[in-house]
Parts: C-alpha cells; sequence; structure tokens
C-alpha cells in the first residue's frame, strides 16, 4: 500500500490543473444574481443621468455592486468627485480581506500575475474561489482567469441591458427598482454576519455604525457618516473582541 | 457616445481606490503577514459600512430623520431583512425588496 501511495505521489499531476473553461463553467451558477443586480445597476446608472457609453466604462473600470450603485445616487444629487471617491474607498476596503484570504493559494506565481487576478476580484468571484481553495491546496492561474473574465463580461452586459432599459422607464421607483440599492445593503449586512459566526460582536458593531452615521448625516454630509461609522464602529468591534 | 470629463474622473478615480485593496494584499502578503490588530479592525468594516449605508438608506429621507408608516423603505426593509436571513441568497433578497417596493408604491 505504501508503494502504491508513493508511486501516486511522484507521478506528475497536470490533469488536475483546472482549466481557464472550467473557470468560466465554474462562474456560470452565479451569473443569474448578478445580472439581476447588474440590471438594476444600470438602470439606476441611467436614470442618475450617464450615458450608455458612461455605464459601460464604469461597469468595466470600476467594476463593483455596491459601489456603482452609490456612485450614481451621488452624481444623481451632484455631490463631489471627491466625496464620491472617499465614500468608494471605504465601501470598497472590505476587499483587502477578500484579496488577503486568497493570496496562500497564489504564492507560486509573481506579484504582476497577482495583481491582474486580483483586479477582478469580486465578492462573488471569492466565494466560488475559496470553495475551490476548500477543495485543493492551490488554484489554478488559468482557472481563475476564466472565472474573473466570465464575472466581469457578465456584469458589463446586464449594466449596459439596463442602462438600454432605462431608456424606456422615466421612472424606475414605479417599479422598485430604487430599492434594489437598500436591499443589496441588507442582503450582504445579513450574508457577511451570518457567515462570521460572531452575531452578537457584529450585532453591537452594527447598531453603532447605524447610529454614527444618521446622526452624523442629520448634522454634517451623508458620505462623512458612512466614513466615521465604518472607522469608528470597526475599532469598537476591535476593541471589545480583544478584551473579551 | 458622450462622456463627460466630470464623470470620467469619478470613474477613475474610484476604480483606483477599488484597485489598490484588491490588489495589494495578493501581491505583498506572500512575503508579508498583516499584523493581527489590522487584520481584526479589518474584519468588522464589512458589517460596519453595510449597516451604516442600511441605516441611511431606511432610517432617513432627504437628510431628516424619518421613522413613520410613511417611510416605505423601512417597512420594504423588515420583509427584506427576514428573506436575506431565511435564503442567504443575494438574488432572493434584492428581487424580494424590489417586488415588495413596488407593491406598496401600488398601495400607498
Amino acid at each position: 500500500m505504501g508503494q502504491v501511495n508513493a508511486q501516486m505521489e511522484t507521478i506528475p499531476a497536470p490533469q488536475n490543473e483546472d482549466t481557464f473553461l472550467k473557470g468560466v463553467k465554474d462562474c456560470i451558477p452565479t451569473l443569474l444574481g448578478y445580472l439581476s443586480i447588474g440590471f438594476a445597476a444600470g438602470v439606476v446608472e441611467k436614470t442618475a443621468g450617464l450615458s450608455i457609453m458612461e455605464v459601460v466604462l464604469i461597469s468595466l473600470i470600476l467594476y463593483a455592486g455596491s459601489a456603482q450603485f452609490i456612485a450614481a445616487g451621488m452624481i444623481a444629487v451632484n455631490s463631489s468627485a471627491t466625496a464620491i471617491i472617499i465614500t468608494v474607498f471605504f465601501v470598497n476596503l472590505r476587499h483587502i480581506l477578500l484579496s488577503a484570504a486568497l493570496s496562500p493559494y497564489f504564492r507560486h506565481l509573481s506579484p504582476l500575475k497577482n495583481m491582474l487576478l486580483g483586479s477582478l476580484l469580486t465578492d462573488e468571484t471569492f466565494g466560488v474561489a475559496i470553495n475551490k481553495a476548500a477543495e485543493k491546496k492551490a488554484i489554478s492561474e488559468r482557472w481563475m482567469h476564466g472565472l474573473n473574465l466570465t464575472a466581469w463580461l457578465n456584469w458589463a452586459v446586464a449594466n449596459m441591458a439596463g442602462a438600454y432599459f432605462g431608456n424606456w422607464i422615466s421612472n424606475p421607483e414605479k417599479y422598485g427598482l430604487d430599492f434594489a440599492l437598500p436591499a443589496m445593503f441588507i442582503g450582504l449586512l445579513v450574508l457577511s454576519m451570518i457567515s462570521r459566526k460572531k452575531i452578537v460582536l457584529d450585532i453591537i458593531v452594527a447598531v453603532f455604525a447605524i447610529m454614527i452615521a444618521v446622526g452624523v448625516s442629520m448634522i454634517f454630509s451623508s458620505s462623512l457618516g458612512v466614513i466615521l461609522a465604518a472607522v469608528i464602529a470597526s475599532t469598537l468591534g476591535m476593541v471589545i473582541e480583544k478584551w473579551k | 457616445m458622450e462622456v463627460s470629463w466630470g464623470i470620467l474622473l469619478i470613474i477613475l478615480g474610484t476604480a483606483l481606490v477599488t484597485f489598490l485593496p484588491r490588489v495589494i494584499p495578493l501581491m505583498v502578503l506572500s512575503r508579508f503577514e498583516l499584523p493581527e490588530w489590522a487584520a481584526r479592525w479589518l474584519s468588522f468594516v464589512p458589517t460596519s459600512v453595510m449597516a451604516a449605508l442600511v441605516g441611511q438608506e431606511i432610517f432617513m429621507n432627504d437628510g431628516e430623520w424619518l421613522l413613520s408608516f410613511r417611510n416605505l423603505d423601512f417597512i420594504a426593509a423588515i420583509p427584506t431583512f427576514f428573506i436575506a436571513l431565511k435564503t442567504r441568497s443575494l438574488l432572493a433578497t434584492v428581487l424580494s425588496g424590489i417586488i415588495t417596493m413596488m407593491l406598496l408604491r401600488v398601495f400607498f
């Protein structure tokens, strides 16, 4: 038996290396979800005053669901570019965690190749990739590119379709489309809290964040509210967790 | 195919501040470990940012505190929240939120 095992281990296993096409296939279960959110994002961006070309650019270059909704909402009320960029920075800071969590599986690649893989990282592709990592010790670069590019193109197509559709509906509110953004935030909040299994601490942090965000928004601005809530409530969570 | 400079600036700026946290950990963490307090602090950022955004969306209207049955966002948030808990699916949550809001607007 030992001999057989030893022999099996020495056999090079290129067939275990997942292909680009396998990455495309593994992306498929997430496509419908992002198609609908991307569609809603496209409608909201269009009705916020963006042209179809601008919708295509924002979905390809920024490529981040919640950030695009927020940018659209802030553009619609004429927020400054600085306020929009700072708010998006905080909203997307969570990618540090996703990127850090994936880093052990791509240690065999150069920094430049890691940069290419990371540039298209999203919550959904991270979810698929980290499940793949649970099965295998390393993630294939080609597989990750297949996953990333499929999700990216799907997102751009969905945004574009939403933007075209946005031409025909003058008030997205009638169809409840303006609630796509709060609903997505509620979904992301609930999902991130369920997955962490630190419910009590997370609820404390969330309640504090809401109070700070609402309080600061009433006195100053809503983007400052998000920034202060993120910094203060996260620090509070860190301190309480350390204290226990 | 009109693209205004102001919008392009916003797209490039937001893309840059999104790109950096996406790629820097992958590029450098093969060499360094994140300090423990930093990892701990970052682990609370998604919850606090999302809670702050939800709070502003559902408890406020035009910069004013609004907690009443005339606040449709707040009412629609309740079933949406339970559907998120029950289904654990972003798609189901977003779709049910949109449909709830559409129905509320029909009746109110």
